[in-house]
């Protein structure tokens, strides 16, 4: 379906808003390509249509939501049945409310790709086999495959209201990636590499296939390290999850209802003076860049933190009207199934001059950490405790030495945060909502034996 | 939900072009949910999805498709695309024949999508009140409500026709306290395969008292400490630890990839002789129970470790063909937009003779979880972390203050070689949602009592 046909039809759901009814609709559809390579074969090839509708309805500050995963009619009016009957429920709230025009201009990014739809399924194929291939070539050491998949999705959505928010949008994503396991008799370690664009030719084997190989080779022979306090460097990949916490904790939902040890703390120092913070769904090079955000509204740069001191937080219009500024067009909508939340789309770590390998050498004794375990078991966003298990590298003597495994690292992220020692010029790309680049962290507690 | 003169039809498109194996899923699913949030009722929302996935399988390869559209016509359309997908090239069978099956029926005694929404608010409101009279430190809550109805039907080539209706309830509160140190939350959940008779076992005034005073407790907390120490694991949660330090790593699918350290392993001792584990989808109400799973195989409880011996991995319908054996009735999906694969149910240890005070006693030094958040695995390597959400040090024997969150880290079979300890006071745990490859679905998991003395590494920041 066109972004049109989306707009036609959510807004014919929107006329049937009663007087007194505030009402939002927002219509989604999307075609989905995935296929997972194994020895030479396919071994799954999925080709997927999805659609939805969610209604949200608010009378007298009550707001209920419902949604549906088919467009037909019946399905459409028994949502917006439950909806309005979900309203009665709710508790009176001044502050619920839709998202009001604010003049501000969406940006015109770019996202879709026109070029996706004219690739066959036999090149989407073969390069998911390609991709096993030359993984399994990249090294003796390689010993087998977890997966190595090629994905992509054209989409569509729409979002209409009775404050005269009227907005679509279409995308198109592509995608490969690889789980490889390397070994012998002994162990068998494993990693991870990834390509990312808008169509087919946006996408590198080499990449995915070269970071899988390199990622599992060198981890083999991986040991435990006794315990110490030490400081890491976090590579790119490992950034991007971190500062993805720190943005989950400067969500002005979370400042609002006090989960946020930053609620109280705009203009105080929060950070190293190295540290600049923004999200930025307008960068066309991030793959989750957006025009509008969750309620339509135009996205934009938000300013987090500048060198170290909090300017503010993510906020959409719910939140905002709380804390009494306006919306920064961070409403995000991870689904139809829930009303917006607040959230980046590509929160960033403003880059600095070091390249990585000076970084490593600057540290001298330390360890760099390539992969994290348990983030959502040992990271505690409310009190900001933060404990995961690494797979990394050894820094001894400025150089990158043994590989280390089955150790945790912990801290505060508010300490993390004014620990930061250095920070890289290597800005990464991901496939979700957070960049990275390569930083130094002094003083973690690293434990093992 | 769809007509079995229509599932023939549709499984005969699917099968044309030369399938050796098709599948029809067809799901119907609603779901209520209703949010307390800063002391009010935020919304209450309600959401219907209904479709069918069609599987086509030609040698090792499966195609796939789905459709919203349970019409004739576009279940028709559905099994094109998936033959296609499937890259089947041939002719194959032109009629299937169906056998009925298994058709479980939902046995709950209160139907929560008939029960009145106020009461499902005054639950929430109840939780609130209690949580933040719990103590003058309470400084936010938060209590969500959700029910979900899905109902199922499976058909294949094999002849196979069967059908499901899982209703499961769930209940949840989340408190913050605040003081001098920061912030510091609890949370407590329940959830089970039944209805809204839940509430009937289970008094949300309880479970909100608890999720505030874990908060409280947690106030007062110090830094955990940093290395391997022996650790007791309270009765309840700590099935996750099984969940990852093994199960994951005895999925058919990933050991037939050599992606697990329990590849190859099967007769082997691979856990102390005090280990026997099982998964179990037919316990009775718990959060992974079903009549059938999502390839239309009966629910089994399946021991897959005696006495610390292997004896099986789990096996979904795709596994077990290529290996010549039957099912585990372990294959599962999210939704109808999902192939199946190899997932847990209820995954739990079974009791041993111990009591949980002598386990104590006996424990000089170390840390006693009472409770567990999630955990992740590297099925590859075997190494595993799980969160402590609750826990305390142990000292001279006896359970003393109490530390701040952190993960633990181990590698799978040390750690179940190192259990030395367990006790008689098995218990199940709360409901959680495993990730796989994207997918979620809702396990059970249950332990007693028991101890890990080495192989566990706490993730503190105390020397």
């Amino acid at each position: 379906m066109t972004p049109q046909d989306l707009l036609a039809l959510a807004e014919r759901v929107l006329a049937d808003a009663a007087v007194g009814e505030s009402m939002e609709v927002v219509t989604s559809w999307s075609r989905e390509t995935e296929v997972r390579a194994y020895d030479g074969e396919v071994e799954h090839l999925i080709s997927s249509d999805s659609a939805g509708l969610g209604v949200r309805i608010l009378v007298d500050g009550r707001q209920g939501t419902a949604w549906t995963g088919g467009l037909d009619e019946e399905s459409m009016r028994a949502c917006v049945a439950d909806a309005r009957d979900n309203v009665r429920f709710a508790s009176v709230d001044p502050n619920a409310g839709l998202a009001e025009p604010d003049g501000c201009e969406a940006a015109k990014l770019d996202l879709f790709d026109s070029r996706l739809a004219d690739e066959s399924t036999e090149s989407k194929i073969a390069l998911a086999i390609e991709l096993e291939r030359r993984v399994l070539d990249g090294d003796p050491r390689i010993v087998g495959i977890e997966s190595a998949d090629y994905a992509d999705s054209t989409s569509a959505a729409a979002i209409v209201s009775t404050n005269g928010i009227r907005v679509c949008s279409s995308e198109t994503t592509s995608y490969l990636g690889a789980y490889v396991l390397a070994g012998d008799e002994s162990e068998t370690t494993s990693g991870f590499g990834f390509s990312v664009g808008r169509c087919g030719h946006d996408l590198s084997v080499d990449v995915a296939a070269r970071d899988a190989v390199e990622r599992a080779v060198a981890q083999l022979g991986a040991t435990k390290v006794p315990s110490r306090r030490i400081p890491v460097v976090f590579d790119p990949y490992v950034t991007s999850q971190f500062i993805a916490l720190v943005a989950e904790m400067l969500a002005g939902d979370a400042v609002i209802r006090g989960r946020s040890p930053f609620a109280d703390r705009v203009g105080e120092s929060v950070g190293s003076s190295l540290v600049t913070l923004f999200d930025d769904a307008t960068n066309p090079l991030a793959p989750t860049a957006s025009e509008v955000d969750g309620e339509g509204l135009a996205c934009r740069r938000v300013p987090l933190i500048e060198s170290g001191l909090l300017t503010g937080f993510m906020q959409n219009s719910y939140s905002a009207r709380c804390a009494g500024v306006t919306s920064t067009g961070s409403a995000q909508r991870s689904s139809l199934q829930s009303p917006p939340s607040v959230g980046p789309f590509a929160v960033t770590l403003a880059p600095g001059g070091a390249d990585a390998d000076s970084i490593i050498a600057s540290v001298g004794e330390g360890v760099l950490v390539r992969e994290l375990a348990g983030l959502h078991s040992g990271v505690n966003t409310v009190s900001g405790d933060l404990s995961v298990g690494i797979e990394g590298l050894m820094i001894r003597g400025g150089e990158l030495a043994e590989p280390v495994a089955e150790v945790t690292i912990a801290s505060t992220i508010q300490k993390m945060l004014n620990n930061i020692s250095i920070i890289g010029s290597d800005l990464t790309y991901f496939p979700w909502e957070a960049t990275g680049v390569t930083v130094a962290i002094d003083d973690m507690a690293l434990s093992g034996t | 939900m769809i007509e079995e003169s229509i599932v023939k039809r549709v499984l005969a498109e699917a099968a044309s072009t030369g399938a050796d194996f098709a599948e029809v899923f067809a799901e119907d699913r609603r779901s209520s949910s209703a949010l307390l949030d800063d002391g009010r009722i935020e919304e209450l929302s309600s959401g219907r999805d209904r479709g069918a996935g069609i599987r086509v399988v030609v040698g090792e390869s499966t195609g796939f498709a789905h459709t919203s559209d349970l019409s004739e016509s576009g279940l028709l359309a559905a099994a094109a695309t998936a033959a296609a997908a499937a890259r089947a090239s041939g002719s194959g069978q032109r009629s299937v024949d169906l056998s009925d099956g298994t058709h479980g029926v939902s046995n709950i005694r209160i139907a929560p999508y008939e029960v009145d929404k106020a009461r499902k608010v005054e639950l929430l409101v109840t939780a609130n009140e209690v949580a933040r009279s719990t103590g003058n430190s309470i400084t936010q809550v938060s209590a969500r409500y959700a029910d979900s109805r899905r109902r199922i039907l499976v058909a294949n080539t094999d002849g196979l026709f069967s059908s499901d209706d899982q209703v499961r309830t769930m209940f949840s509160v989340s408190a913050v306290a605040s003081g001098d140190t920061g912030m510091q939350t609890g949370r407590e959940s329940v959830g089970r395969t039944i209805g809204f008779e839940l509430f009937d076992e289970y008094d949300v005034s309880e479970l909100a008292e608890r999720a505030a005073q874990r908060a409280l407790t947690k106030l007062a907390a110090r830094p955990a400490p940093s290395g391997e120490v022996p650790v007791v694991i309270g009765p309840g949660g700590g099935g996750v630890m099984f969940h990852e330090a093994c199960g994951h790593g005895l999925e058919a699918d990933l050991v037939a990839k050599g992606a697990s350290v329990f590849a190859g392993r099967l007769g082997d001792k691979v856990a102390s002789e005090l280990v026997t584990l099982v998964d179990d989808g037919t316990m009775a109400g718990e959060w992974g129970q079903f009549t059938i799973d999502d390839e239309g195989r009966p629910a089994q409880r399946n021991v897959l470790i005696q006495d610390g011996v292997l004896v099986d991995y789990m096996w979904d319908g795709l596994r077990a063909r290529a290996e010549g054996r039957p099912s585990s009735g372990n294959g599962r999906r999210q939704s109808y937009r999902h192939l199946p694969m190899v997932r847990m149910t209820n995954t739990y240890l079974l009791g041993g003779t111990s009591t949980p005070e002598e386990i104590l006693e006996n424990t000089p030094d170390g840390v006693y979880i009472a409770h567990l958040g999630g955990g992740q695995v590297n099925t590859a390597t075997g190494d595993f972390v799980f969160g402590m959400t609750e826990a305390y040090l142990i000292e001279g024997g006896r359970i003393t203050e109490p530390l701040r969150e952190g993960n633990l880290i181990g590698n799978g079979p040390a750690v179940l070689a190192a259990i030395d300890a367990v006790g008689n006071d098995f218990a199940m745990g709360s409901p959680g949602t495993c990730g796989k490859d994207g997918q979620g679905v809702p396990v059970g998991d249950g332990v007693p009592t028991l101890r890990v003395l080495s192989g566990l590494t706490i993730g503190g920041t105390a020397a």
